[in-house]
Order: C-alpha cells, then sequence, then structure tokens
C-alpha cells in the first residue's frame, strides 16, 4: 500500500510520467491514429473508459490471485480480462448507443492490443494502489494518453500544409514531433509532490 | 498450409531485413522505444522477445488445425502469455538487475504486435519448420533494430558501450539521448537512414508507405 494522495497520482499519471511521452506505451495507436484531431479525441475517449474498467477489473483479480496464491497466473489472467473487458465493452455500446458504436468503429476492438492498456493494469499492481487509488491512476494515465495523441493530432494537422522534405515524411517527421514533446513534456517534472 | 514446404533460408532473412520488423514494417514499436536506453537492457529485450516469437511459432504452427478460426486470437494471445510468463521468471532468476532494468516491459511482450502479427500471419499457415525459422528471423531482425538504437544512445548518452568507457575522461554525454525524448530521436534517424538508403536503391520506385500498427 502507498499512501499517495490522490490528486499527485492523477498529476504523475497524466503530464510527469506521461504514458505515451515518458513510458512509450500505446505509441502504435499514438503513430497510427494521430492524423485527424476528431479522431484522436475519439480514440482518446474509448481508452479512457477501457482503462477506468480493466483497471477495476484488475485491482479484483490481484486480490484473487493473493488469496490463492497464484502470482504467475497474473498476466494470463490480465490479458484474458483486458480482452474480454473490451469485447463487453463494445457489445454494451452497441446496444446502448449505436451512434457512440459506430464513431468509435475499428478503434475498440483495436485496443486490445493497446499496451497502456496493459501498463495501467501491471503498474498498479506493482505500486500496490488500492481502488479508488487504482482508478485515479487509470483516469490520469488515460487523460494524459488522450492529451498527447490530441496534441500530436493537431501538428500532424498543421504539418500536412507545410512543406516537408521528401525524406523525413511518414514516421520519421512523427517520431521526430514526438520527440519534441516529449522533451516539453519533461517541464511537467517539477509539478510532482 | 498450401504446400509442404522445407524450411529455407529465406524464411530466415526476410525478418532479418528485408521486412525488418522495426524499420519497415513499424511493429513493436513501444518496447524499441523504452529499453533501448543502454546496449545491453536492448539486446536483452531483443533475446526475450526472439524466445517468445519462436517459442508461441512453434506452438502456433503445431495446434494450426485444432484452433477453430473463431477464438484463434484469444488462443494465440493465451499462448504468448504463458512463454511470456516463462521468460519473465526465466530474467528474475539470471539476474535480478536486469529484472528490474526491464521492468514491467517484459510481461509487455505480450501485447508487442508482432508476435501476434507473425502468428496470425505466418505460423497459422505454415509447418512447423518455416515457422521456427520466421520466428528465429523476426526475432533477429527486431534484436538487431533494438541493439542499434540502444547503442547510438549508450554512445551518445554516456560515452560508453555495455558500460565500458570509449572517449576520453572528460566526455560529457548527451543527456537528452537517454531521456525518453532521445529514444523518439533516435529512431527518427534511424528511418531516416533507412529512408535514404531506399531512395538512393530505387529512384523510380515511390517512397514506400508507412505501415500504421
Amino acid at each position: 500500500m502507498t499512501d499517495d494522495p490522490l490528486w499527485s497520482i492523477f498529476v504523475d499519471a497524466c503530464l510527469i510520467n506521461n504514458f505515451v511521452l515518458a513510458y512509450f506505451l500505446g505509441i502504435c495507436p499514438f503513430l497510427g491514429v494521430s492524423g485527424k484531431l476528431e479522431t484522436a479525441t475519439r480514440m482518446g475517449g474509448a481508452v479512457v473508459f477501457v482503462m477506468l474498467v480493466s483497471s477495476a477489473c484488475a485491482y479484483g483479480i490481484e486480490r484473487v490471485l493473493t488469496a490463492i496464491d497464484a502470482p504467475y497466473l497474473r498476466l494470463i489472467s490480465f490479458i484474458v480480462v483486458i480482452a474480454s473487458a473490451v469485447q463487453l465493452v463494445e457489445m454494451f455500446v452497441r446496444k446502448w448507443s449505436p451512434g457512440l458504436f459506430r464513431a468509435l468503429g475499428i478503434f475498440l476492438p483495436l485496443i486490445t492490443t493497446n499496451c497502456a492498456i496493459l501498463g495501467v493494469a501491471l503498474f498498479q499492481t506493482n505500486r500496490g494502489y488500492d481502488l479508488l487509488q487504482s482508478l485515479v491512476f487509470a483516469l490520469g494515465a488515460g487523460a494524459g494518453f488522450t492529451l498527447a495523441l490530441g496534441l500530436m493530432a493537431g501538428l500532424r494537422e498543421r504539418l500536412a500544409l507545410a512543406e516537408v522534405p521528401d525524406v523525413v515524411q511518414g514516421t520519421a517527421m512523427t517520431l521526430l514531433l514526438a520527440g519534441i514533446l516529449s522533451i516539453s513534456f519533461m517541464g511537467f517534472a517539477g509539478l510532482g509532490g | 498450409m498450401t504446400e509442404p514446404s522445407a524450411p529455407t533460408g529465406e524464411d530466415l532473412w526476410r525478418g532479418v531485413w528485408r521486412d525488418n520488423p522495426v524499420f519497415v514494417q513499424a511493429l513493436g514499436m513501444c518496447p524499441v522505444l523504452a529499453v533501448s536506453n543502454t546496449a545491453l537492457n536492448a539486446l536483452a529485450m531483443g533475446l526475450a522477445t526472439s524466445f517468445v516469437l519462436c517459442m508461441s511459432n512453434a506452438v502456433v504452427s503445431l495446434l494450426r488445425s485444432f484452433i477453430p478460426r473463431q477464438v484463434r486470437i484469444a488462443t494465440y494471445i493465451l499462448i504468448i502469455a504463458t512463454f511470456v510468463t516463462v521468460v519473465d521468471y526465466l530474467i528474475r532468476a539470471v539476474s535480478l538487475d536486469l529484472h528490474r532494468a526491464l521492468g514491467a516491459f517484459i510481461s509487455l511482450i505480450v501485447v508487442n504486435c508482432l508476435i501476434l502479427g507473425r502468428a496470425e500471419a505466418f505460423a497459422s499457415r505454415h509447418p512447423v519448420g518455416p515457422s521456427i525459422l520466421d520466428g528465429l528471423g523476426n526475432g533477429l531482425g527486431f534484436s538487431l533494430a533494438l541493439f542499434a538504437l540502444g547503442a547510438v544512445r549508450e554512445i551518445v548518452g554516456s560515452g560508453r558501450l555495455f558500460g565500458v568507457p570509449l572517449f576520453h575522461e572528460g566526455y560529457q554525454g548527451w543527456v537528452v539521448m537517454i531521456l525518453p525524448s532521445g529514444g523518439f530521436f533516435t529512431l527518427a534517424a534511424w528511418l531516416l537512414v533507412f529512408n535514404r538508403v531506399r531512395a538512393f536503391r530505387a529512384r523510380a520506385v515511390p517512397r514506400a508507405q508507412e505501415v500504421p500498427s
């Protein structure tokens, strides 16, 4: 158990140790869907949602696994639960709000292989957060992911109008931008308690 | 499963160079950026991933006619997760320091899209021999890329390689290369080199499309 205050957990996950720019989690969607601001924010919303669900699930599993003394099953059960949580969320959203379902489209199933989700589950267990702390941590991580994705999409939308040399175009340019973003996020390092 | 083909060198080399997972296909970027801050970490991560890749390719290929199509992805993930757990405990037994340095990224091999991608695209359609070679080749290519990044970051960032100082005493490392942003910059630089080489080789062919994963 840690007794970090909730705001410090949130700020830490969202800004100081931003999941994308400091831990390199969820790079694939970061490079893949950051082309447009609109899709980026939707993707971010879906990720926040799945993160919260799987964070709560992971907390429950960890309690059970500790109780039956089988830590080697942790990884397998986490990934299975995340995959099924994504499926559940998908079915739920389809029934409950077809509009939102259409808007999210292919991004929902793709979230299963987003390492940021599994990362949240693993980090919260390693750090021994309790349920409330875990949820705040997941919320912070999701907000940080959305922030990074949104910033990147904004930059790339501007860049589409600029003249870029041929060699640098594509993934290389995106990575350079990400590096600069990452440097600027280091400025938040002083915020932590 | 189209024709019973014998394992060939082609299966091996395709992954190492022409379809290099990192530089060409842009798969499995997360661990590439995260644990490439020193050459040693990068190499260890590459080896761990190669092992998981080989084993999961072999098992998926063995079981390919028993796995129903509807649940194949879930089955692959389970197989991969099993081997990742094995590697996790193996590394902890060999070197606790290394385990601490790699941290959660060993567990995160599970969600490395490269491994699932190879299982789905190659191992589920080919016999065991070529599948193992394919895993080995892609693992090698992945390790090579990781090492290329790790070596550059360690040499420029701290003036050492595998912990051995390369320059004179007063060398001031570029701290930025060790920090997370250095990972982005180094990978971008390598991609530039590759783009340049490819553009040089085939002037007429349009620039290779980026493959989002």
